[in-house]
């Protein structure tokens, strides 16, 4: 008994998870033009509009740029943070901790409007570089708690016996500390490219005329329901998914020696 | 020794430096601007800034400002509750009943929407609870109501929104939380004598409780500072406060009250820390 | 209340793995028995069948005359001590130690005077009011055993308890664990892999190996008269010398011995280290001293013996003496076991 109330459960709960999901790619294969029942048979339309739209695919350019240029700057920033702050005591440690996890704990739009209050008075336009500088600050913190927390004493051990057999510091980063951490330093990175990839309100507030995608998505829906929105949010979905089983294919197979 | 240790100090200080001066230069400085706008007063289309306590005055007198704040707190409990309530039965069911070489399989089904956009999403919800979509269509076809229900653009369908988002987030911490339990406690228990209720009452909810508790903070946190679901979903009759910040902003460009705002949901996100924070600090074994 | 247990042609198998393989035990009331042997030898699975955590895929479990076979742990008359104790951290010592009271039914004031009761007897009523995290291992051992036998178990049964203790603690908490059940007359069902730990607490060993029983018997049966080439193994060191039996004795490389064989076939003779010196009955002929350690009781020596020079043997010399490496001795055994030359595992 107690097994078919949690199967049934569960079945409503994933219904109701992907009822979304299920409606917003059938209808990118949508005929007709609302993307609303009755489904007539499907079309490619919509994904031809879509790949032919050239804001829209500058804006998905545009995103992956700024999601893989800003993930790397924070990855950086945040290595060599968390390498410092794991490896000494420096006075005030804690409160450089805190500091750095603090964008974390505040919302993305005061973060923004900090930002563009700032970028304002010095005459920084917004722009794809603004919004990068934003996704930086909400990413950072992430690839320093991630690092920070991977940096155990496994890994103190690793050097200390590389800097015994007289390997320099610069050797040791790049020989032993960064390969030691490449599991972590690529989940961060892909965390932050995700976070970033999907980012709204500080890609709103901080471009014009040059969008990411989430912002060029959000101005076609002022323009009302249609399946195209369907159709680029379900590639982009549809591509995300496949990246993903990849992953967990070539992740996994590396896991069973 | 010293200089070694010194000279090791200096090359960890250069390392941290660049970190820091970043979230120094694009995060505390624009914060503490934003907090000296919040104090400055919009005359024409210039800010004057000064130390006026204009914006804060007016949020709390103006009704149509200060209500965006009780709109987004009662939206902000209500979905937290449903979520947590709707969440831990299925992070149970996936931990505890799904067989162990599935369970991977599980959490990636219960979280795959994930990788829709949060704006796609929303407007998802927005064709599903539409006039003409997917859920009045199927009930008017099985006759269950005569005229098409009002559900999108109103709160509810804001709390549909926020709950679908909410569910799968509160599904993958709380399973991290139960998952992370030893087996023996629920075996220790039921050996000496306790029922499965009795064993989630007594062993389980009260261990899983701070990681659900830390679950729904960072649930509440990301709910009541949210633009974009309320936006597509809720319609122009309730504005939260996240709207009526952006409405600042855009119609009228008033920085001021834009930041003073801000500053206000700041504060409310700080005292639902500090209200939840003795179970944020639980010390477990 | 305490109760026999019977364990009636048990076979488990977890897919193609065989973790038990024919297992008839008779467990009397009130015994401390001890299950003993390495790792995958099935005893942990044996104690998890007894619990009720597993069901046998055949055999029967009877605890007095009662088929228990399928009954669930919450309504056996068995607590089980648990590895990692799994004490409830965010309960007091007196709550952990009185929750199967409660789940019982039992008022507060009741729960709470027996719980105080167990806490006594393990010696940490001072802490009742303490929560786990706050003691150390060796406490928290001793209120998961209070909180096992709160409940008034008719068998109590352990896994591996002691193994996270240092050795001094180790022996500590054997005493008092023979003690205790004394005291209360449950019946004790404990798993180690540690021989000297059997030996220490156990009124009854029983030896496994790859899901087999290889020995049964008390300790000094086990230990002085092992039943196997393996038991005799796992008990502690032994030396072994190829025998064959021939009219009144055995035929070995150090010579004719009288030693009589039970079985026919080929022998091996068991001889402990304790039981090889330079005195006693079996003489076994001239040997030289290759290797000495002092291990505070005794001398741990290492001989080879003149007429087999490929054999080293393995004998503990008196405190007292200076044994110096490459003088010869002559070497007597004051007991030895034949068994039946098998593959030792």
């Amino acid at each position: 008994m107690g097994r078919i109330i949690a199967w049934a459960y569960m079945a409503l709960i994933y219904g109701f998870i992907f009822l979304p999901v299920g409606v917003l790619v059938l209808f990118s294969f949508q005929g007709g033009r609302l993307p609303v029942p009755p489904f007539n048979g499907p079309s490619l339309k919509w994904y031809g509009q879509v790949l032919g739209d050239r804001g829209l695919m500058t804006a998905l350019g545009n995103s992956f740029l700024v999601a893989v240029v800003s993930s790397a700057v924070a990855l950086l920033l945040g290595f060599l943070a968390a390498h410092a702050l794991a490896r000494h005591r420096l006075p005030g440690s804690v409160l450089m901790r805190g500091l750095l996890i603090a964008p974390m704990t505040v919302s993305y739009l005061i973060i923004a409007l900090g930002l563009l209050s700032v970028f304002n008075g010095v005459g920084l336009r917004p722009s794809l570089l603004a919004t990068g500088i934003g996704h930086v600050v909400i990413n950072l913190p992430l690839c320093f708690a991630i690092l920070y927390a991977a940096m155990g004493d496994q890994q103190k051990n690793a050097e200390r016996a590389a800097r015994d057999l007289g390997a320099s510091e610069a050797r040791i980063l790049w020989l032993i500390s960064a390969p030691m951490l490449m599991a972590p330093m690529l989940a961060a990175f892909f965390l932050s490219v995700t976070f970033s990839w999907d980012e709204f309100i500080i890609a709103f507030l901080l471009t014009r005329f040059d969008v990411t995608l989430p912002v060029e998505i959000w101005s076609m829906l002022r323009s009302g329901l249609s399946p195209k929105t369907n159709a680029i949010g379900s590639l982009v979905f549809l591509v995300s998914v496949s990246l993903l089983i990849v992953l967990e294919f070539t992740v996994f197979r590396k896991r069973t020696p | 020794m010293a200089s070694i240790e010194a000279t090791e100090a200096r090359r960890a200080a250069a390392f941290v430096a660049p970190a820091l001066l970043w979230v120094l230069a694009f995060f505390i400085i624009p914060f503490a601007v934003m907090i000296g706008v919040s104090f400055a007063r919009l005359e024409g289309r210039t800010v004057v800034y000064g130390l006026s306590f204009d914006n804060y005055l007016r949020f709390f007198t103006e009704p149509s400002l200060f209500k965006g704040l009780t709109i987004s707190l009662e939206i902000t409990v209500v979905v937290t509750v449903i979520s947590v309530l709707l969440a831990y039965p299925l992070a149970w069911i996936i931990a505890m009943r799904v067989p162990a070489r599935y369970q991977r399989l599980a959490l990636m089904l219960a979280v795959l929407p994930f990788w829709t956009s949060y704006v796609v999403r929303s407007y998802a919800w927005l064709l599903v609870l539409g006039q003409n979509g997917v859920i009045n269509k199927a009930l008017l076809a099985l006759g269950a109501i005569a005229e098409p229900l009002e559900i999108a653009s109103t709160r509810s369908a804001t709390i549909i929104g926020f709950v679908h988002f909410f569910v799968m987030l509160l599904t993958l911490t709380i399973y991290s939380n139960l998952i992370q339990l030893s087996p023996n406690y629920a075996r220790a228990a039921a050996d000496l004598g306790a029922s499965a209720f009795a064993t989630f009452r007594h062993v389980i909810l009260p261990l899983t409780l701070p990681g659900v508790v830390t679950g729904a903070f960072l649930t509440f946190v990301l709910c009541i500072g949210d633009y974009i679901t309320p936006q597509i979903l809720g319609g122009n009759n309730e504005l939260t406060l996240p709207q009526l910040i952006m409405l600042q902003l855009g119609r009228r460009g008033d920085f001021p009250m834009a930041s003073a705002m801000s500053i206000i949901l700041m504060v409310v996100v700080t005292l639902a820390y500090f209200a939840s924070a003795r179970w944020l600090k639980l010390d477990r074994v | 209340m305490t109760a026999a247990v019977s364990l009636q042609g048990i076979h488990q198998t977890f897919g193609t793995y065989t973790a038990l393989d024919g297992i008839d035990l008779e467990i009397a009331a009130g015994e401390f028995i001890v299950l003993l042997g390495p790792s995958g030898c099935g005893k942990t699975t044996l104690l998890s069948i007894l619990g009720g955590f597993l069901t046998p895929t055949q055999g029967r479990v009877l605890f007095g005359d009662r088929d228990m076979t399928h009954v669930t742990p919450k309504a056996r008359p068995t607590t089980t001590m648990f590895q990692d104790y799994a004490l409830f951290p965010h309960m007091s010592l007196l709550d952990n130690v009185g929750f199967g009271l409660r789940m019982r039914g039992q008022s507060r004031a009741a729960r709470h005077l027996k719980a105080m009761k167990m806490l006594e007897m393990v010696g940490l009523e001072a802490k009742a009011a303490a929560r786990p995290h706050e003691l150390s291992g060796g406490q928290r051992q001793r209120v998961a055993l209070a909180r096992a036998l709160a409940v008034d178990p008719e068998v109590l049964l352990l896994d591996e308890p002691l193994g996270a203790l240092d050795l001094k603690l180790r022996r500590q908490m054997q005493d008092e664990l023979k003690a205790i059940q004394r005291r209360v007359g449950t019946t004790f069902v404990h798993v180690t892999h540690d021989q000297e730990e059997a030996m220490a607490v156990a009124d009854r060993i029983v030896v496994m190996n790859q899901g087999r029983i290889e020995d049964a018997g008390p300790p000094q049966d086990i230990y002085l008269r092992p039943k196997s080439l393996f038991s005799a193994n796992f008990m502690g060191e032994i030396n072994l010398i190829p025998a064959k039996p021939v009219p009144s004795g055995v035929q070995t490389a150090l010579g004719r011995l009288a030693v009589i064989a039970e079985t026919t076939g080929p022998q091996m003779l068991c001889i402990r280290p304790e039981n090889l010196g330079l005195s006693g009955d079996i003489p076994l002929g001239e040997a030289r001293l290759t290797d000495a350690a002092f291990f505070g009781t005794h001398h741990r020596c290492h001989f080879t013996p003149t007429a087999a020079p490929d054999l080293i043997l393995i004998a503990h010399l008196p405190q007292a003496g200076h044994p110096t490496v490459g003088t010869l001795h002559q070497l007597y055994a004051t007991s030895a076991t034949l068994l039946p030359q098998g593959t030792p595992a």
